[in-house]
């Protein structure tokens, strides 16, 4: 082996990356030839959501009898999903308005899983209201009796809310990728591809003229997004807070719900990273800083889930509200300790392995993690729902729920919606940002030390061992 | 059809030698249409360009959408009110949260008609005019300098001394 050792300029986040041509190259390749893995995938997505048709068809035909006790599935799994597009937007505006330069390789898949996971969330108010082709009523259009929703309600609030979210976060994942359907139909080969490229890139050359404005859309998007990912998950927490049922009547829910957003959310990004980086062998994109980042922010959020969680038991002891105290004890030692102790280990307790930098550094253990924080955040919605509800005030409302053939199928389901447009998406759209990936190289140049922001290219002289940068992955 | 439309178009493949270009031609007086794979500060700044007004129609959307909310929600209030324990009608608070989703959906959209309207977007079709190369999305800084027939040769020099890797003359 040759212990050459050769310094060359290169981005420090992308130092496998030598050129602009190489990032199209690179990113365009995922467009063509998904393989078999691919199909099978899609294949096995497309099965799922044939199930949520068949479970929703049966509440259309019978009715709701058939959901779960207090539709508890179908509002967990709301939540749920409404939390895992946290982190796109996350990653895609907060930290591009704080100029962190690691997230231009990784947002476009965050930024997808948003759109995805909102559009998945979106189905459960849809069948949660019985009648899913009387959606409309949910919005405050005039009816002849001039009854209008109820602006104070907290469940109006959702509508607007998700609502703006959905829209917003679309238009905000469509306005990036223009730059790169333009170049994905300028290096088209296919006529219809061609066709379609130059229809959605809508006339994108590059100029001057476009790339002013567009930057400034870009970053007053990215301002606004960031105010709305708060908002979005405190409104949800606000459905259940605003009420008074105990284990949901706490003034911590909103930044509570905002910090188990984001932690469910990065764990997704890094559930969906890992398996394309190896599909698609992306690791002059995917690289160790990313993934260290990315386990940095699991971390961070873990811990203040952590926090939130003692702080709750801590409130419901304070307090000294018998029914509250009933509520949380009943949360781990009742009949619903298993959901109660899931949620506290996948969630809280496991992640904090991250402070470790070799588990931190070995992609088949963060992976494993982000497993684990994926469910356990699913059981943290469960927990909040059903034992609150199945532990009210008056002891003739006690009941235990039980899961359902009908909820089983809309939960598996979901997840096959949800992976069978992040597919397609794979397949016709660029998933990785070549624009903004540029953004972090050197400039081309002719002339040696002509850029007059190399500093703001993160372009530094590193050290490139011919044994390849991706070692760690191998481990 | 502009009568600027008529020009010559240099391609670049490094950025130092495009600004060159950039300041030699604006020197001389040329109108500029500059082409780049991604945005550069150094592009801008040799363009001299000034900030853009998409701002403008951010701060109206937003505006239009904190007004929207709060009228919507108080009409609709008043409209048929729903007395509960004495409770105002026209709650503030219960109705901040419309209308901050409203402010940020407005502010968003408006935003988006700003670039399309200041970006003269969308253009549906090939993106010919008023010259163009495919290589511009992927790597190459293209230079095109709006300029009259007889003025061709000049500009073809200023492209080639500044370091174009090829110089594409407009024939229409």
């Amino acid at each position: 082996m040759s212990t050459t050792v050769t310094t060359v300029t290169r981005s420090e986040f992308h130092p496998d990356v030598e050129s602009y041509q190489q990032v199209n190259r690179d990113a365009l390749s995922l467009l063509t030839n998904p393989g078999k893995g691919y199909i099978a995938l899609l294949g096995m997505a497309v099965c799922l959501v044939g199930l949520l048709v068949v479970a929703e068809l049966h509440n259309i035909i019978y009715g709701l009898g058939m959901v779960g006790e207090n539709w508890t599935v179908l509002i967990t799994t709301f939540v749920f999903w409404v939390g895992i597009g946290h982190a796109g937007t996350l990653i895609s505006a907060i930290l591009y308005l704080f100029r962190a330069p690691w997230r231009q390789a990784i947002y476009r898949f965050a930024e997808a899983m948003t759109v995805f996971a909102v559009l998945t969330a979106a189905l459960f108010p849809l069948i949660h209201i019985g009648r899913p082709w009387f959606f409309y009523w949910l919005l405050p259009l005039p009816s002849q009796r001039h009854i209008w929703p109820n602006f104070r309600s907290p469940l109006l609030w959702d509508v607007f809310a998700v609502t703006t979210y959905l829209t917003v976060s679309s238009v905000f994942f469509f306005i990036g990728l223009i730059p790169d359907i333009a170049a994905a139909r300028d290096a088209a080969t296919t006529p219809v591809r061609k066709r379609i490229y130059t229809a959605l890139a809508l006339g994108w050359r590059g100029t001057d003229r476009e790339w002013r404005h567009f930057t400034r859309a870009y970053m007053f998007l990215a301002a606004l997004a960031t105010p709305l990912v708060l908002s979005v998950h405190s409104v949800v927490s606000w459905d259940f807070a605003v009420s008074i049922v105990p284990g949901w009547h706490t003034t911590i829910f909103a930044p509570y719900f905002v910090a188990g957003a984001i932690l469910s959310g990065v764990a997704m990004v890094v559930t969906l990273m890992v398996p394309v980086h190896r599909i698609f062998r992306l690791g002059a994109y995917f690289t160790p800083v990313h993934y260290d980042r990315l386990a940095k922010l699991l971390l961070l959020t873990s811990t203040i889930v952590g926090y939130a969680y003692a702080m709750e038991y801590f409130m419901a002891y304070y307090s000294g509200e018998l029914y509250e105290r009933d509520v949380f004890w009943d949360r781990v030692t009742g009949d619903y300790w298993w959901a109660g102790w899931s949620m506290i280990t996948f969630n809280a307790i496991i992640p904090q392995l991250l402070w470790i930098k070799k588990v931190r550094q070995n992609l088949n253990a963060f992976f494993l993690i982000t497993i684990f924080v994926n469910i356990g955040m699913w059981y943290e919605r469960f927990v909040i729902i059903a034992p609150s509800l199945a532990h009210s005030y008056e002891p003739w409302k006690f009941w235990n729920y039980h899961m359902t053939w009908v909820d089983a199928s809309l939960l598996l389901g979901s997840f096959g919606w949800f992976f069978m447009w992040f597919l397609l998406f794979l397949r016709f759209l660029p998933g990785l940002s070549m624009a903004e990936i540029k953004e972090v190289l050197p400039p081309p140049m002719k002339r040696t030390g002509a850029a007059h922001h190399a500093e703001d290219s993160h372009a530094t002289s590193v050290e490139l061992l011919p044994t390849g940068y991706n070692e760690w992955e191998a481990r | 059809m502009s009568k600027l439309q008529t020009g010559v178009l240099g391609v670049f493949p490094h950025l130092d030698t495009a600004t060159d270009a950039i300041r030699s031609l604006r020197a001389q007086g040329y109108e500029l249409t500059v082409y780049s794979p991604t945005p550069r500060h150094e592009v801008e700044e040799a363009l001299g360009t000034k900030e853009s007004p998409v701002r403008i129609f951010t701060l109206i959307g937003a505006f239009t959408g904190t007004a929207a909310g709060t009228a919507l929600a108080t009409w609709a209030s008043l409209d048929w009110p729903l007395v509960v324990g004495g409770k105002e009608i026209i709650a503030l608070p219960g109705f901040s949260v419309i209308m901050f989703e409203l402010t940020i959906l407005l502010g968003a959209l408006s935003t988006v008609a700003g670039l399309f309207i200041l970006g003269r977007m969308p253009h549906v079709g090939p993106p010919e005019a008023p010259m163009y190369h495919p290589s511009f999305t992927a790597g190459n800084f293209g230079v095109f300098a709006h300029a009259p027939r007889d003025r061709y040769g000049d500009v073809q020099r200023i492209m080639n001394e500044s370091g174009s890797e090829e110089v594409l003359v407009d024939q229409r």
